[in-house]
């Protein structure tokens, strides 16, 4: 009984905190941005703008929410809860600490794998229920970016079950015990990363909803409350990858001195930040562009990766 | 790529850079004084209206935002009988002050002038009329044009000869 309870008050902790901080990452995302272009931000409503998402809560609930009259309602209504549902059940496998894990799955990563595949439905279908040529064109890039990062995002973690000899997300941070994964996959890390960040259509491959070509993309019909889960699905992703490079590359909840959910939230907080740095600094390429890059560097690089660790393991005395 | 991760630093270097924002309401930003913000009527050096009511800037004036009336008093010198600026309308392009002969209406830097009501926005000659001589300091036009007035014959102003007697011999 006493289990149950405390598996209840873990499932709604998660989903309390991690909604609570893609709603925070609104502030911080254009806080960040304000300073890396010398301005401030957000900073008038409540302590440092911290208010400030209460204010677009308030705002984006009171909007109209309008469905097109030309759009497929059922799927219109349904796609942007598919992206809030598909990365929510991903962070069901991550372990925060080794206590605090709302499943504890053996093949936890295989799971993220498959639950990051569905994401693509979100967008794909948005896109192609709004009846709008833009939509459906962010649509289709959504779908056909997805797919190509999707194959390199799996085979670039292939190197760190390797290592860890499991895809227990669990095993695979006490694995690093002696060694963060960083160092010895830098390749996988650094493919991780470039997959991840497609993965959540953040810029720079924010193609899928590129505003200066496609209006908004996906989304451009959407409106209200429907537009705002799209936007706490995108930053749900941000935290999701970043939570996940932190797990499988960097050590997860270890560390010294400090608590092992201490250690967690400042890991994952640096990626976020990373992650806003990225959509700060860099430009957006173009399409044709994107996908070579997937196709002919980062998959080629990802096959790479697989031999070489597969070879040095086996050339290794165990 | 190694242009990409020097593009990185460098955006994050600007964290430590100063904040070009000026905020706003507790810090005020320096405006130039030919700054063209809200039209004023000012005073010649003895605290005569400057307005001769020529009309001239309710005729250059793109929206037509300005109202006068031009009447004189017992001296002969033209005053505007009430003086009317629509700032609902005013578009702030400084062609008034241009065509102004002299110096009377003057655009100043003070750009807060918002209202609740758009009535409060018609500002009067009382509203407009400004103790001083506003950016033009010692210029009296009565005074430098030829134009006789009560006080001042023919002749008599800064600069100006006595008129030549058409009508005598002399040289």
């Amino acid at each position: 009984m006493n289990a149950i309870i405390l598996q209840l008050i873990i499932l709604f902790g998660v989903l309390i905190v991690v909604l609570s901080i893609a709603a925070g990452l609104i502030w911080l995302e254009r806080r960040l941005l304000g300073f890396w272009q010398d301005r401030y931000g957000p900073n008038r409503v409540g302590p440092f703008g911290t208010l400030q998402v209460l204010a677009d809560m308030i705002k984006i609930f009171a909007k109209e929410d309008w469905v097109p009259p030309f759009a497929d309602r059922v799927v219109f209504v349904l796609a942007p809860a598919l992206i809030i549902v598909t990365v929510l059940m991903t962070f069901a496998v991550i372990p925060f600490t080794p206590g605090i894990q709302v499943v504890h799955l053996d093949i936890g990563l295989l799971f993220f794998l498959a639950m990051s595949s569905m994401g693509v439905y979100s967008v794909a279908l948005a896109g192609w229920s709004s009846d709008n040529k833009y939509s459906l064109l962010g649509g289709l890039r959504a779908a056909a970016q997805m797919l190509s990062y999707e194959i390199f995002m799996g085979l670039s973690l292939l190197g760190v079950v390797m290592l860890a000899g499991s895809f227990d997300l669990v095993r695979i941070v006490e694995a690093q015990r002696r060694l963060w994964f960083c160092i010895p996959q830098f390749l996988g890390l650094g493919i991780f990363l470039i997959a991840g960040v497609a993965e959540t259509h953040r810029l720079p491959f924010d193609l899928p909803e590129a505003e200066s070509e496609l209006v908004a993309g996906y989304h451009a019909e959407y409106s209200g409350m429907k537009f705002g889960m799209f936007f706490v699905g995108e930053y749900l992703g941000i935290t999701l990858i970043s939570a996940l490079i932190v797990t499988l590359f960097f050590g997860g909840w270890l560390g010294p001195i400090l608590p092992p959910i201490i250690w967690f939230a400042l890991k994952t907080l640096f990626f976020i930040c990373g992650f806003i740095l990225l959509r700060a600094s860099l430009p957006r390429p173009r399409y044709d562009q994107l996908m070579t890059y997937g196709w002919k560097v980062m998959f080629p690089l990802a096959l790479v990766n697989i031999v070489v660790t597969a070879g040095i393991l086996l050339a290794l005395p165990h | 790529m190694l242009s990409l991760l020097r593009t990185l630093w460098a955006v994050f270097l600007h964290l430590f850079r100063r904040r070009e924002t000026i905020l706003y309401p507790e810090e005020k930003p320096y405006l130039p004084p030919r700054w063209r913000g809200r039209i004023i009527l000012s005073r010649d050096p003895d605290g005569g209206e400057r307005c001769v009511a020529c009309y001239l800037c309710a005729v250059v004036c793109p929206v037509e935002c300005i109202a006068l009336q031009a009447t004189e008093d017992e001296h002969g010198r033209r005053y505007p009988e009430f003086f009317r600026i629509n700032f609902s309308r005013c578009i702030f392009c400084g062609f008034c002050e241009d065509a102004c002969p002299t110096y009377a209406i003057q655009l100043t830097p003070d750009f807060e002038m918002g209202e609740y009501h758009r009535p409060n926005l018609v500002y009067e000659k009382e509203d407009l009329l400004i103790s001083g001589p506003g950016k033009h300091p010692g210029y009296n036009f009565y005074q430098v044009a030829g134009l006789a007035i009560g006080g001042k014959g023919k002749g008599e102003a800064e600069n100006e000869t006595p008129p030549v007697d058409r009508r005598g011999l002399m040289p």
